[in-house]
């Protein structure tokens, strides 16, 4: 089956899944945290409207885990506040 | 695709649902115009008919199937028929469909206008942008959820009901095992029932409102008989797979720490305010609420598209009888033109295409479109009625609790900018504390907003580009014009 990696984890998805979908797939509900609280945030609308899903792509930060299409040795990341370490 | 590729005098659709599809199907039928559809989704569907991405590899046996989705969706067959019209069309060299492409602004220019998209099928990083001139333009851009905050719904696992429907149409996965349903309006039934069908105890369908609104409504539905039909087969489904249907009752509140862990529901009384005394928490691991849709207006609000609003006062695209809105060389089908559900973006779509080419008004099937059309939209108008937000919705938000989720808002600062600072609608709010300014521009937020500043919906958010866009998209663009 074919894997991407979340963090430190390998993520096992069918071919067609998005991220978020493959995540929440294996229990996995949350993987951005917010820039003022630190809340835990993961899939809300589903359909690319809320950006509360964001996640880091292959280094690319603020990606919506609804819409990217999960892809055999992806590489994804928690995402803490802004993404960017600068803030 | 460069500028220069294109037809100049083609039709661009914005939208591959039910309405842009059906509007591209009539147009290759009928006329000889090029037209090209574009759509954010990984394939042609839009919501309704969401489908699994393709497979990258067809002899995968564990990618996703379309086949195997089936039982999710209602009516495949005009979905089937409207997409193999299209493919005939692309076959032909006179359509093209074009896929992940989120189109961020509309402009226009000489001869119709120029639709500015971001492709980003290339993956994160690889977006491309892209420009394409339209003769006509057709908005069919749907609809979203519409969502109002409680306390704990920022919890993860708490979803819209589109969103948890969404999971199970596109990815297979049933978000449970124990999953409450809740908000207002026939969608919760579908949604309740796909999850069930795949496997989830759903605890129970928590609908606002009484079915005795409906009682109000006889004539609507029955002049819309196979829409009572398919609400009696998810009934059904349901009763089937013991989900308790619980009416004039909503979920008041969200429990967990990093997750939802149990919802507390409440009976509404008669005026529409969650009674104490009704309290009963139950534990689930996951919770989708919808309260509605909202109309996707961004593109229509841009070109200064007139709006007028619909039964339930939502600003929805104002369009004439051959669904041409106020600017001239653009239509406008589907949810855009008020939320009704897919039969009637359909036959809106259909009649969108006859208006471009210029059918005449009085022949058969125009009349018979505009007939449907008039059905269906007074039957979207009585679910309207039937499926009002209750007056008491905002009843169980605490101080602390977050309305805009994206600037982590929360609702003491929306409420004191409203009594304290004398805020009167969403844009006034927003000025003064930020809430609708986040990454969403207000579309999860602005209706609650509206609704706790104690006005209507009012006019809607103006959203100049209306998906985020990499910088490097916009300087690509330039340097290419220059």
């Amino acid at each position: 089956m074919s894997t991407f990696r979340f963090d430190d984890v390998s993520i096992p998805f069918r071919d067609g899944q998005s991220v978020g979908a493959a995540l929440v797939a294996q229990g996995i509900l949350s993987w951005r945290t917010t820039r003022l609280e630190g809340r835990p945030r993961g899939l809300f609308c589903g359909i690319g409207i809320c950006f509360d899903c964001l996640v880091t792509v292959d280094g690319v930060p603020s990606q919506r885990a609804c819409l990217v299409r999960a892809r055999d040795g992806l590489d994804v990341t928690t995402q803490e506040g802004s993404g960017y370490a600068a803030e | 695709m460069p500028l220069s590729d294109l037809p100049p005098d083609g039709v661009v659709i914005v939208g591959a649902g039910p309405a842009g599809l059906a509007c591209a199907a009539t147009l290759l039928d009928q006329g000889d115009t090029f037209v090209t559809v574009l759509d954010a989704g990984s394939g042609a569907g839009g919501q309704y008919w969401r489908q699994p991405a393709p497979p990258a590899d067809s002899s995968d046996p564990g990618a996703l199937r379309p086949d195997a989705m089936r039982g999710l969706h209602h009516d495949l067959g005009t979905f089937a028929e409207l997409r193999s019209r299209l493919e005939a069309g692309q076959a032909a060299g006179r359509a093209s469909l074009l896929t992940d492409h989120h189109v961020w602004t509309v402009v226009a220019a000489e001869g119709g206008h120029v639709v500015h998209a971001v492709d980003r099928s290339g993956g994160p990083g690889r977006e491309r942008a892209v420009e394409l001139r339209a003769r006509h333009l057709v908005i069919a851009t749907g609809a979203h959820d519409r969502s109002l905050p409680f306390p704990g719904w920022d919890l993860p696992g708490v979803l819209t009901a589109g969103g948890l429907q969404a999971l199970l149409k596109a990815g297979d996965v049933a978000l449970g095992p124990r999953v409450a349903v809740g908000g207002t309006g026939p969608f919760l039934l579908p949604v309740a029932a796909g999850l069930a069908d795949r496997g989830a105890t759903v605890v129970g369908v928590f609908e606002a409102n009484s079915p005795t609104r409906w009682l109000r409504e006889l004539r609507a539905v029955a002049a819309n008989r196979t829409k009572l039909a398919e609400g009696a087969g998810y009934a059904a489904t349901l009763l089937r797979r013991r989900v308790p249907v619980r009416t004039r009752t909503m979920i008041v509140e969200a429990h967990g720490r990093e997750r939802v862990e149990a919802v507390t529901v409440a009976r509404l009384d008669a005026s529409g305010h969650p009674r104490r005394d009704t309290h009963r928490r139950i534990e689930v691991d996951a919770v989708g609420v919808g309260w509605g849709f909202s109309p996707q207006l961004d593109l229509a609000v841009t070109l200064g598209c007139a709006l007028t609003a619909d039964a339930s006062g939502t600003p929805v695209v104002q369009v004439d009888e051959w669904q041409r809105t106020s600017r001239s060389g653009v239509s406008a089908a589907g949810e855009a033109c008020g939320v009704g559900g897919a039969a009637l973006a359909v036959a809106e779509g259909r009649l969108a295409a006859r208006g471009i080419v210029g059918a005449s008004a009085s022949d058969a099937e125009t009349a018979g479109l505009r007939e449907e059309v008039a059905r269906l939209r007074a039957f979207a108008a009585a679910m309207h009625r039937a499926h009002p937000v209750p007056a008491g919705w905002a009843d169980a938000l605490r101080s602390e609790t977050v309305v805009c989720r994206c600037e982590e808002v929360s609702a003491g600062t929306v409420r004191h900018a409203i009594a304290e600072r004398g805020a009167t609608d969403a844009r006034q709010v927003k000025q003064l504390t930020r809430a609708g300014m986040g990454w969403c521009q207000g579309r999860v937020c602005g209706h609650a907003v509206e609704l706790l500043a104690g006005g209507g919906s009012g006019s809607p958010a103006e959203r100049l580009v209306s998906t985020p866009l990499p910088l490097g998209v916009l300087a690509s663009r330039k340097s290419r014009a220059m």
